[in-house]
């Protein structure tokens, strides 16, 4: 169980580190960020509070204390792969509407530089 | 340029990836059938010389900047004919398999019916077209599921072969299905009231190249389309115009149609050949 925590608090420290680094190097931008510092966070605070993981596994009902641990990360990164989804949904619909309307205006464009010929 | 001529101005949009062995003919033929009616046809970015030959044959062509789907490329024909004050507009696939011939039927329906769309059928009345089996049973099924949600029976729910007005034209402006729209688009005409009607047409063999739909594509399209169908009844297209509400059904048009009776620029006379010729 130890070992468990220990290699959680490790790879919450790298997925940390990685957010950060993103973020100051541009390529990941702030407002996106946000989502994946908060996990990792959360994901290094419950690995270093083990009563805290012992009462949410007697409370949530889970038979065993990793296990807590496994459903929380996976809810939180399911929850976030639900936001991105959104993200990129909202994105998707921008973009079709900007090559509509890049096209249209471009036709404009055109007719006019046509007709003036 | 283009532009909307009279109170019964009419535009046939061509919606075209990668026909170029098609698309001239295609527009030769609705030139022929339908004289004097401007042809537009949207390019979803192909990679052959389909610009070319659509424009060689006198069509207007809308080349969009990088690859939209149908349903995209169809929305940015009715956007722009929306905004030229086009009252009517038929869409014709760009692969000739919709018989040119047949738009004046579809358009006098339109005219006459006061739908604001009408359906080029293969099955209303019997007339020789065929279809593949799977093609045929994925109709029968979404004739099936739509019977309840239309309130009454469509026999071609996937034909492309579609007319609209220009209240369809200004709720398919603001929201359109991305990708397999035929379908969706009858869900999101019924959530607006609008009605449909069916004519019978003839359905013609591909003129060039092969169907880009797979075993695997047919499945994905029952997927998606179905899924898009049931969504579309759970009101949905709040996201497709975000920040735009829908003007009632016979509001004027909010760009200002043209209006005036400015003979098309540029069309070549042909004679009748190719698709539907």
């Amino acid at each position: 169980m130890d070992r468990l925590l220990n290699v959680t608090t490790v790879l919450s420290v790298l997925l940390l580190l990685m957010v950060l680094i993103s973020v100051r190097r541009a390529h990941i931008r702030v407002e996106y960020s946000v989502s994946w510092l908060l996990t990792a966070v959360a994901m290094l605070l419950l690995s270093r509070s083990r009563p805290v993981l012992e009462v949410i596994t007697r409370w949530s009902g889970v038979p065993d204390t990793p296990l807590t641990l496994f459903l929380i990360s996976g809810t939180l990164f399911l929850i976030m792969f639900f936001r991105f989804s959104v993200i990129i949904s909202h994105l998707r619909d921008d973009n079709v509407a900007l090559a509509q309307r890049v096209a249209i205006l471009e036709y404009h464009i055109h007719s006019l530089e046509h007709h003036e010929e | 340029m283009m532009r909307a001529d009279g109170p019964d101005s009419l535009l046939v949009i061509v919606p075209a990836l990668n026909e170029e062995a098609a698309i001239a003919a295609v527009v030769r033929a609705v030139n022929c059938h339908v004289p004097g009616v401007p042809v537009l046809v949207i390019d979803d970015c192909s990679s052959d010389g389909t610009i070319a030959a659509a424009r060689g044959a006198g069509a207007e062509v809308l080349p969009l900047p990088h690859h939209l789907g149908l349903g995209g490329c169809v929305q940015a024909g009715y956007k722009l004919a929306y905004s030229l004050g086009f009252q009517y507009v038929i869409r014709v696939d760009g692969d000739g398999q919709h018989d040119a011939r047949d738009i004046p039927r579809i358009l006098e329906r339109l005219k006459t019916s006061g739908c604001e769309m009408v359906i080029g059928s293969r099955f209303v009345e019997a007339n020789g077209s065929r279809t593949g089996a799977a093609r045929s049973l994925g109709i029968r099924f979404f004739r099936m599921v739509l019977r309840p949600i239309l309130g009454k029976p469509v026999h071609d729910p996937t034909s492309g072969f579609v007319g609209v007005n220009r209240e369809a034209l200004g709720a398919f402006s603001r929201s359109f299905p991305l990708e397999y729209p035929e379908i969706e688009a009858l869900v999101v005409l019924q959530r607006r009231r609008f009605r449909f009607e069916e004519v019978p047409v003839k359905m013609l063999p591909r003129l060039a190249g092969r169907s880009s739909i797979t075993a695997w594509k047919s499945l994905h399209y029952i997927a998606h389309v179905l899924l898009g169908v049931f969504v579309n009844i759970l009101k949905y297209d709040r996201r497709f115009h975000r920040g735009s509400e829908s003007p009632p059904r016979n509001a004027p048009p909010r760009d200002g149609a043209p209006g005036d009776a400015a003979p098309r620029d540029g069309a070549p006379p042909h004679k009748c050949a190719g698709a539907g010729g």
